[in-house]
């Protein structure tokens, strides 16, 4: 394995940069004034539920800086739960309590906080501290998924969730994102996350890299990662699809949690999807965007467009 | 790629502007590419010395000005006890010391400040009319008469028929010896040309020599070439040293006077006496330009015109954009992470006003002390606007002890720590404590260290004195730094990092159908 790849090498496998990622895509397919849909949090939850998608349950919104002493008030009604701005980005300023006896309240890795924990923690978010740009922001607090079991070995301390990069419609690649010790049970790839790609037609698992670099078991619980396969996986591709008409936004990151009970639900929309996806997916995106860019039907419902998806981007087994 | 031809036409016009205005400036003005040229600026001091007859005194000397090869940056007086005025505006420029009484040896100075230039082209005033020869002696006469004849057998046009006459003139012929009798090789220079109508002019001249004192003038004739006048356009002048009958004028020669008379007239006393001292100085050329179009509109809508301490702030606006486009470089084509995107430009800025190595240890001194306050304000469960004040309030109670403990310790660099923008200061401390809490060390080292290692850079191309002297004297090169950030700003190519982070693409057989 080299840790050096030459230019000519990226573009023939069709890599994705992050120049050419924020000047032809981003600012290319998503309209700025779209842009505020998907940062905020609870306005894409709004916008999905009118759109029929399933969300998270939303527990209550602190939106004042006064409502913060009556927080006490409305965890009582949650075991779990998860605390996060509502333009957070990049998994800033999410907190997340799995448990917790209105005194305690316990992180996934039983870190004890304090109910002024929480205060302080949302009087940082409603101050802005964790948005963009540092604009003032609402704390969102959401039922905490429970996920699926059939993963229960393969995340530690937190959620997986599945990543969908979906350009003019079409769900085009896709990865699972697996929380580990080193990532302090957030998803985040940055922070040190497995990601898992996920072959876009089948729903299995093809491919695991961790810091950038492969990996075959999670760190941390050494389960085979290649034997991850995603139950009712065309319903994801189906969901994933369905956001474009919902959000407007060409070239789109999907993010999907599979809850044990109610099955794959919409957690957010990345308007700046990032570009690990393609290594953990060992491919390049580009090919694949030119595969839709030279489509001369570009009026396809979302069933069409899974369909040719699952037609066209088969990837041999390794 | 329709859209992008306007865009290119933009650039390559941007850079055209830009290249062209600064082109300009180093023709036009002379302002040179690089920093460290070195003009020669003469000071030349004329004292005049006599003894005062105990009745008004008027002094009248001729004073030197700009012309060929010299220009006239400024000139004094020294003479307590005289009014004084400067006769400028006469054909002659002089300057007139004048008193009601003055008993005993007087002394009067004159000074002048003369920047040696060759780009000055200052035209020669107009050749004099050839005045009629005064009555001469037979003989006289008959000599003169038969210099010239001489003389234009040999000569090609007025010019070198001067020549051959003031060539005669030092000969030992028994002619020429009768001419000199009556009078001084001077005057009988001037005689034989108003016989031959040549236009002359009898001037007094300085060899400028470094540290000379007590000097004398020296008498050059200055000869018009009339006849090809029309043709040549510029005009055709030739000095020829009275002294020596040689032609040419040399090098450092000043003209002090052009008027065929004496240097100095004097009512109200005698024993006259001139002797010029000089002084060679070594300016930047900077400084000279700056004396030189102190009053010229050429310069006016440049930067120069403006008051020093303005200069001095636009100095350091100027280099913003160099800073800028090195942290535009890092990011796009390197993709370096900083914390803020532009605070390694102020750092660099700040570093600026400081040494180099006692701003990063002071940077790094406020960073750390201030981070570690920060982790206690982080308990106080405090709002973030309130958060941040604080840790301005402590980051400036920070700067004045450093401050203080450093001039108790006579390390006076530690004083410049105040040039540090506390309040960005007070925004990385928050960014980076905030970054330890939720992703760790790690990170905050590597973007603290991104930010840094990017305000090194950005500070050793802005300390840069070519750079300096680029941006300063050519503000039109900011249009071709506009073009680049233009261009940079469209660049989809790779970035350096992603060459090392995608690299784990590289096993992949080809097989990756689609």
């Amino acid at each position: 394995m080299s840790w050096f790849i030459s230019p000519r090498r990226l573009r023939e496998q069709g890599v994705l940069g992050m120049n050419q990622r924020n000047i032809e895509y981003i600012s290319g397919y998503n309209d700025r004034r779209l842009f505020p849909l998907v940062d905020d949090k609870l306005k894409t939850k709004q916008l999905a539920i009118a759109e029929g998608l399933a969300v998270p349950p939303l527990v209550g919104v602190i939106e004042y800086q006064h409502q913060v002493s009556t927080i006490g008030e409305l965890l009582k009604t949650q075991d779990a739960f998860c605390i996060k701005p509502s333009k957070g980005s990049g998994g800033k300023g999410i907190l997340v309590i799995h448990d917790h006896d209105n005194q305690e309240y316990f992180k996934p890795n039983n870190q004890s906080l304090s109910l002024a924990d929480i205060k302080r923690h949302t009087s940082n978010i409603l101050a802005g501290l964790f948005s963009l740009g540092g604009q003032p922001d609402k704390a969102i607090i959401e039922y905490l998924i429970h996920f699926d079991e059939s993963f229960a070995n393969y995340s530690y301390e937190g959620v997986p969730d599945i990543r969908i990069i979906v350009f003019r419609g079409f769900p085009v690649m896709a990865m699972m994102r697996l929380s580990t010790a080193a990532s302090d049970g957030k998803a985040n790839l940055h922070q040190g996350a497995v990601g898992v790609g996920i072959d876009i037609v089948t729903g299995k698992a093809s491919y695991a890299i961790q810091h950038d670099r492969p990996v075959a078991k999670h760190p941390d619980t050494g389960m085979l990662l290649s034997d991850i396969c995603i139950e009712g996986w065309p319903d994801l591709l189906s969901m994933a699809a369905r956001c474009y008409e919902m959000s407007g936004l060409g070239y789109l990151g999907v993010d999907i949690v599979l809850d044990e009970r109610q099955g794959p639900m919409l957690l957010e929309l990345n308007a700046r999807p990032g570009l690990a996806i393609q290594i953990a997916n060992n491919n390049g995106l580009l090919k694949r965007f030119d595969a839709i860019s030279a489509l001369e039907d570009t009026h396809m419902s979302p069933e069409q467009r899974v369909a040719f998806v699952q037609r066209s981007f088969a990837v041999p087994p390794l | 790629m329709q859209q992008k031809i306007p865009f290119y036409l933009l650039v390559i016009l941007l850079i055209c502007l830009g290249m062209g205005s600064a082109v300009y400036r180093h023709i036009n003005l002379e302002i040179p590419w690089l920093p460290g040229e070195t003009r020669e600026v003469w000071s030349v001091e004329a004292r005049v010395e006599f003894t005062a007859l105990d009745e008004p005194v008027i002094a009248q000397m001729a004073i030197p000005e700009t012309q060929q090869g010299f220009t006239l940056l400024e000139q004094s007086t020294a003479s307590p006890g005289f009014g004084l005025s400067y006769l400028t505006e006469e054909d002659i420029p002089a300057v007139r010391w004048s008193t009601q009484e003055a008993v005993g040896k007087q002394v009067l100075y004159y000074r002048a400040q003369f920047l040696l230039d060759e780009q000055q082209q200052r035209p020669w005033p107009d050749a004099p009319d050839v005045l009629a020869a005064p009555i001469l002696s037979e003989t006289t006469a008959l000599v003169a008469e038969r210099l010239i004849e001489q003389a234009r057998q040999q000569a090609a046009d007025q010019i070198t028929m001067a020549a051959q006459l003031l060539n005669l003139l030092q000969s030992d012929d028994q002619q020429v010896q009768l001419l000199l009798q009556e009078r001084s090789v001077e005057e009988a220079a001037m005689l034989l040309m108003q016989l031959a109508a040549i236009p002359a002019r009898q001037v007094t001249a300085l060899r400028l020599k470094n540290s000379r004192r007590n000097q004398d003038s020296r008498a050059y004739l200055m000869v018009y070439d009339t006849v090809h006048e029309v043709e040549t356009e510029s005009q055709r002048v030739a000095f020829f040293n009275l002294a020596t009958g040689k032609e040419g004028r040399p090098q450092r020669l000043l003209i002090w006077e052009l008027g065929d008379r004496p240097l100095i007239d004097l009512e109200g006393g005698r024993n006259t006496r001139i002797s010029f001292s000089m002084q060679r100085d070594v300016a930047p050329v900077q400084q000279a330009l700056e004396q030189k179009y102190s009053d010229v509109s050429a310069m006016q809508i440049s930067l120069h015109s403006l008051p020093l301490e303005e200069q001095k702030l636009f100095r350091g606006l100027l280099l913003i954009p160099v800073g800028v486009m090195m942290v535009m470089l890092m990011r796009v084509l390197v993709g370096l992470r900083t914390s803020g995107t532009f605070m390694p430009v102020l750092i660099a800025l700040a570093l600026m006003q400081t040494a180099l190595g006692a701003g990063l240890a002071g940077f790094v001194l406020l960073v750390v002390s201030g981070l570690m306050v920060r982790s206690y304000l982080s308990r106080l469960n405090l709002l973030l606007v309130a958060r941040i004040s604080a840790v301005i309030i402590i980051v400036i109670l920070l700067t004045a002890t450093f401050s203080v403990i450093a001039y108790n310790l006579r390390i006076v660099e530690g004083l410049n720590i105040i040039f540090f923008p506390m309040i960005i200061i007070a925004w990385t401390i928050e960014r980076m404590s905030l970054l330890w809490e939720e992703e760790g060390g790690g990170e905050v080292m590597k973007q603290g260290g991104g930010s840094l290692l990017v305000a090194l850079l950005a500070y050793l191309v802005m300390s840069n004195q070519y750079v300096q002297h680029l941006t300063f004297n050519f503000p039109g090169l900011q249009l071709v730094l506009l073009a680049m950030v233009l261009l940079l700003g469209s660049y989809t190519g790779y970035r350096l990092v992603e060459l090392f982070r995608f690299s784990a693409l590289h096993g992949r057989n080809k097989g990756a159908s689609e």
